[in-house]
């Protein structure tokens, strides 16, 4: 049994079915006061699906959930709420217009006799819960705002407020910068001090070996192992997630650079980034590494020409150009594979025939006629190539998991023949299998002759990958360092500043 | 025994179509009034509920488009008018008929277009710019017309309205030749596609190349025209320009696309369930009359069908999560 007497919430033989398809199969855990406690798996090892029970956002299949060791049926979110249990999602759920001290009585305004708000006693006893916990943040600030690491601690104070006994953390870093990871873990710390139960949900493994007491491991629905966090290290882990050990996890076929594809030379937008000097050669990864908020990401959307840039010079392929909008960089066979994919790089209510030919359509048509069965044969070539796991080509691409929605991101601009390949963040929300899939795809680019420029916040990815890595910091490019000379510490020093070239 | 086998595959096969619910809905709509009243299914009175549609069945072709790309056109109603005002006064002044016409599509064409520039570059919401849209327009035709009808029209403009080919009203000819546009166009054409993509996800679409400032006014430009046409259309019924014609149609337009399974928020829809939307629509309203339903009745029916063809949309998805 993986439960005890002590156990605040204890989840017992808990098994889930959606149709004929098992996602959670006989799966037992507890949930001690005072304890953070890591669940690990990869995407569709039941993670969520176990979340969302115990939230009572699904129904239970089988099984007992217990809380204080009183049988419980956790029947609706509402009744988890009343019984002290709550989460806080990556996307943030607060009213961005009202204030952060009406965020915090939403829905429970304090009135006086008069039936007036009482604005003093909410300001006043919201800043006492933020200053409890040490968030920095004044109660009157309108949540818009707020950076969004601020958004997020506040959800988090307000949980505590809430007298939540039990707070789950669903990837509360995939957005943060560093130090603001830092400042989380502070908070979750205190929390952890005052008794509450913590589950810590993460696909980055280090923070759960800076901030965790236990993890359990899940695996295709089933319970793998629990055990102390001190008592394992991260390649276990892995090797219990997937069956793999960490080495060949972020690691890449590499190959001889060739001629330059792309040059940068004193790209500057005001107020963003200036002077960024870099090339990109055939063959070879170029990682960007910095902080969130360095302007990694805005050096990219100027040379990809989603934004504009105010001064400097792109050559692509010895052709100095002006980029003036995506349609420009695309004409020259950049291809721009954005963070967000759901919000900009798919359209989610379309077939995965139609997002692989997206930017392909003028080269396909005639007189504004598609060629259709050129169209299908993208889509099923395409599909196949990169192995993206759908029902058929006509699937709209929302009903695709992470991995194969990257998958058809990428389909798009080998389909559009690009030659330089933008990747921001190319792994963020998809699960260990599928990152392999998707390096191994990287590879497949590279081998073909094209160049890939990756931005990513991920050391052990970036380092894994990158043939030589930029450093941005606070919009200058600090230093590219080569292969050889990767070393964790050096590039977090160059890409807090602490360290310039 | 045999037969019923037959008729459940028939029922599969009708579901797995996309519209296939709407295709079972129209169905039964049309057995149960038939039922009721035969001379439902006379050839007299469904040839007349055709040319009755017309007018609002070229508009929602037009709405459909806009809906699609995740847009609302509050102005069509309007830009019918002033198509209208503007090809009776040019025909009255003695212009060519056949110019006349083309120059109002041309003009109650440059409207959308120029609503669609403001909606794009100017980044204002749909809604808005085509409400101002809207009444800008109706403003217009009032100051053309002095708020009169036009009348001297050629008696082949009201002829048109009453003639027949091979037993068919002209207008039903017209409101065809815009749904196989509309289809094509949506089906096979870039256009198509992109305009899928802008309402699916505009910034995504902006990302891979599509200049979508185009396809926007090509879209609003799209919906005016067939706007004007409906204008020609309205002419035609009433014999002469009337500078109040159309007032409230764009919601019928709406609704026509919505009921037909289109969704405000973009990219879901399509040219045949609007169809099948106008023609439900029409049926209810022709039918119920025909069976001496209050006609106030039959307006709280199609305004409870508007909702709950939403309503199951929703139930459906959230039973699916």
């Amino acid at each position: 049994m993986n439960t005890s007497r002590n156990d605040f919430v204890k989840m017992e033989n808990i098994s889930k079915d959606f149709g004929v398809v098992r996602a959670l199969d006989d799966v037992s855990i507890g949930f001690k006061p005072g304890e953070i406690h890591a669940i690990v798996g990869e995407n569709g090892a039941g993670k969520s699906t176990l979340i969302k029970i115990l939230m009572g956002v699904y129904q239970k299949t089988s099984g007992e959930i217990y809380i204080d060791d009183q049988k419980v049926n956790m029947s609706d979110p509402i009744k988890s709420r009343d019984l002290g249990l709550s989460a806080v999602y990556q996307d943030v759920t607060l009213a961005p217009h009202l204030t952060v001290a009406e965020n915090f009585f939403l829905g429970n305004i304090p009135k006086s006799k008069f039936g007036l708000v009482r604005w003093k006693y909410m300001s006043d006893t919201t800043q006492k819960a933020l200053d409890s916990l040490g968030i920095n943040v004044d109660a009157n600030t309108l949540v818009k705002d707020l950076p969004v690491a601020k958004q997020e601690m506040v959800v988090i104070a307000k949980k505590n407020f809430d007298k939540s006994r039990l707070i789950i953390f669903d990837e509360p870093t995939a957005l943060l910068a560093n130090e603001e990871v830092k400042d989380l873990f502070e908070i979750i710390r205190r929390l952890k001090q005052e008794g509450a139960s913590i589950i810590y949900i993460s696909h980055r493994l280090e923070e759960i070996f800076e901030l965790c007491d236990v993890v359990t491991v899940l695996k295709d629905g089933k319970w793998v192992d629990t055990l102390p966090v001190k008592e394992t290290n991260e390649d276990e882990l892995v090797r219990k997630m997937v069956g793999r050990k960490i080495e060949d996890m972020y690691s890449i076929k590499h190959f001889e650079p060739g001629e330059k594809v792309l040059e940068v030379k004193g790209l500057k937008r005001e107020g963003k980034f200036s002077d960024i000097e870099f090339d990109l050669r055939r063959g070879e990864i170029l990682g960007f590494f910095g902080l969130v908020g360095s302007g990694r990401t805005e050096i990219m959307r100027a040379v990809f020409g989603a934004d504009t840039y105010d001064q400097g010079q792109i050559i692509v392929n010895g052709n100095p150009t002006k980029i003036n909008n995506p349609n420009d960089a695309i004409r020259f066979g950049v291809g721009f594979l954005p963070e967000d994919r759901k919000v900009q790089g798919l359209t989610l209510q379309t077939s995965v025939k139609e997002n692989i030919n997206l930017a392909s359509y003028k080269a396909i048509s005639k007189l504004g006629l598609i060629n259709l069965t050129q169209e299908k044969k993208n889509a099923v070539d395409f599909v196949k190539k990169l192995r993206v796991i759908t029902p058929g080509i006509y699937q709209k691409v929302m009903n695709l998991s992470g991995g194969n929605q990257q998958k058809v991101v990428i389909a798009k601009w080998l389909c559009k023949k690009c030659g330089i390949f933008i990747f921001d963040e190319p792994t963020v929300g998809i699960d260990v299998g599928a990152k392999r899939e998707i390096y191994k795809l990287l590879e497949e680019i590279l081998e073909a002759g094209n160049a890939i420029i990756i931005v990513s916040s991920y050391l052990p990815e970036i380092m894994g990958i990158a043939d030589r890595i930029a450093v941005i910091s606070e919009g200058r490019l600090v230093k590219i360092i080569p292969q050889s000379d990767f070393n964790e510490e050096k590039l977090l020093r160059y890409a807090s500043g602490i360290e310039s070239n | 025994m045999i037969t019923k086998i037959k008729n459940s595959k028939i029922l599969a096969k009708i579901k797995s179509i996309s519209e296939g619910n709407l295709i079972l809905i129209l169905i039964l709509l049309v057995l149960g009034l038939w039922l009721v009243e035969p001379k439902f299914l006379s050839f007299v009175n469904v040839t007349n509920l055709l040319r009755q549609t017309a007018i609002i069945g070229v508009l929602a072709i037009g709405m459909t488009f806009v809906i699609l790309s995740g847009g609302i056109d509050l102005s069509v109603g309007s830009v019918l008018a002033f198509s209208s005002i503007l090809a009776s006064q040019l025909m009255v002044a003695g212009v060519n008929i056949w110019l006349s016409i083309l120059i109002a599509l041309i003009g109650g064409s440059i409207i959308g277009a120029i609503q669609g520039f403001i909606i794009h570059n100017g980044k204002v919401p749909a809604f808005i710019a085509t409400l101002g849209g809207m009444t800008i327009a109706r403003g217009l035709v009032m100051l053309m017309s002095n708020a009169q009808k036009i009348t001297g029209l050629p008696t082949v403009i009201g002829d048109f309205a009453v003639d027949r080919y091979l037993g068919i009203p002209a207008m039903v000819y017209v409101w065809f030749a815009t749904i196989i546009i509309g289809y094509f166009v949506s089906r096979f054409t870039t256009f198509g596609r992109n305009m899928y993509a802008i309402g699916s996800n505009a910034e995504a679409a902006r990302l891979s190349g599509i200049k979508i400032g185009v396809i926007i006014c090509g879209i609003y430009a799209f919906s005016a025209f067939m706007a004007s046409i409906a204008g020609i259309l309205m002419t035609a019924r009433l014999g002469n320009g009337v500078p109040t014609a159309g007032q409230g149609y764009e919601l019928d337009a709406v609704a026509a696309a919505v009921v037909g399974g289109a969704s405000l928020t973009g990219a879901v829809g399509s040219i045949a369930g609007t169809v099948l939307g106008t023609v439900i629509i029409a049926s209810i309203r022709n039918g119920g009359t025909l069976i001496g339903i209050n006609p106030f009745i039959l307006d709280i029916l199609v305004g409870s069908l508007i909702v709950v063809s939403v309503l199951f949309d929703q139930l459906r998805k959230s039973k699916s999560k």
